[in-house]
């Protein structure tokens, strides 16, 4: 296979300016669909026929969850990049994505904790489901951890990438879950393959949220990228040249 | 082989290793995984006999009735096929009501009554408002 243009736009020097250049073009619309989707989630949706207005924190909880899922499938392609091409760059991805990918995580755990006690009649229990996604919590903070734990950079990188890989298995478990088990957590929404059972005027909010969520995380995750880049290649000839440019 | 091809496939072997072994384990703790059983699952015998544990159905509508002055409410869950007499002494949660997926944790007594210590609502996949619930339960 051909990988040389993509490893030249894949250099550091150029994975970073690259970062800097389009990292609004991420952050921007998506503060822009997160207002959009909380006025159209708090104000515009319809109380729920059973939950009345508090189900309106599915508009928090549901996003919170996809992304906590889908940044764990970006680090883990990462880390699977940096070992296999021993690339820098993707290292510094995977590394940046962490904490964010945990945040995510601690949000949808706390917002259906929040969600549960009122609903169901407690905030937490160890159905397939919940359990599931705190785990992924630990994997987050195991993959920190590990990497924080080994002094040597290079080492550090292989270590918690083969722990981000192996922890891809959990993905398709939390999904699933609802679906192999009885849990007390209910069936998926909007991701199955017949149509949606939830009213439209209720949807499209929760897709503008969701929307809003991934590309706020990759303009956050550009300006992250690329801090953990700078530190890396901090004696590197490029950055010694970026500083110098941007002294004056 | 390239070195980085070597590494590719050595990744590989790993997940599939692991995979492998996740799926076998989460296949024989099957039914430790199960947060309930169904009330046809407990008469066929499937229950433990000795400790607490779950039961979801769905409240049979017009069998809820609570003891005047108590706390102590008694309701039928059922899944279709089979079902079972449940009481609860407690605040039962809001979504509770006829009709409605509930979990509820306890033993049966020496009455064949289930005994539920903790009951928890379980809520659907569906949401709409309620113009369009009511418009639903008027068409069936």
């Amino acid at each position: 296979m051909n990988f040389k243009r993509i490893y030249k736009y894949g250099s550091p020097p150029n994975y970073f300016r690259l970062c800097l250049k389009y990292e609004n073009w991420f952050t921007v619309p998506g503060f822009l669909l997160i207002i959009i989707g909380c006025y159209g989630g708090l104000f515009l949706a319809p109380p729920d026929y059973q939950m009345g207005d508090a189900f309106r924190i599915i508009y928090f909880h549901v996003p919170s969850a996809y992304l906590s899922m889908s940044a764990y499938a970006y680090m883990a392609l990462a880390a699977l990049v940096g070992i296999v091409w021993r690339s820098n760059v993707a290292f510094s991805v995977a590394k940046s994505i962490a904490p964010f990918g945990a945040s995510f995580t601690f949000l949808a755990l706390v917002t259906g904790m929040l969600w549960g006690k009122p609903m169901w009649g407690t905030a937490w229990v160890w159905d397939a489901r919940l359990t599931s996604e705190f785990i992924l919590l630990l994997l987050y903070l195991g993959y920190m951890l590990l990497h924080a734990s080994i002094r040597e950079q290079k080492k550090a990188d292989r270590a918690a990438s083969v722990l981000a890989i192996v922890g891809v298995i959990n993905l398709p478990i939390i999904h699933y879950s609802v679906v192999w088990w009885n849990t007390l957590h209910q069936a998926s929404t909007i991701s199955k393959l017949s149509s949606p059972s939830i009213a439209g005027e209720m949807l499209w909010p929760l897709l503008v949220m969701i929307f809003g969520y991934g590309f706020f995380f990759w303009g956050v995750i550009c300006r992250a990228g690329a801090t953990e880049l700078l530190k890396r290649e901090k004696r590197s000839n490029w950055v010694k040249e970026y500083v110098e440019e941007h002294q004056s | 082989m390239l070195p980085r091809h070597r590494r590719f496939l050595g990744i590989c072997l790993v997940l599939l290793t692991v995979g492998l072994a996740s799926f076998f384990i989460l296949k024989s703790f099957q039914d430790n995984l199960l947060y309930y059983l169904t009330p046809s699952e407990v008469i066929a015998g499937k229950a433990p006999e000795d400790r607490e544990f779950r039961i979801g159905g769905l409240v049979v509508t017009g069998s809820f009735f609570r003891q005047t002055g108590s706390l102590t409410s008694q309701f039928v869950l059922t899944d279709g096929s089979a079902s079972i007499e449940v009481s609860y002494k407690g605040i039962l949660p809001d979504l509770f009501r006829e009709g409605q997926g509930i979990i509820a944790r306890g033993k049966f007594n020496s009455a064949n009554l289930f005994i539920a210590s903790e009951v928890l609502a379980k809520h659907d996949e569906n949401y709409m408002p309620p113009e369009i619930h009511a418009m639903e339960t008027s068409l069936e």
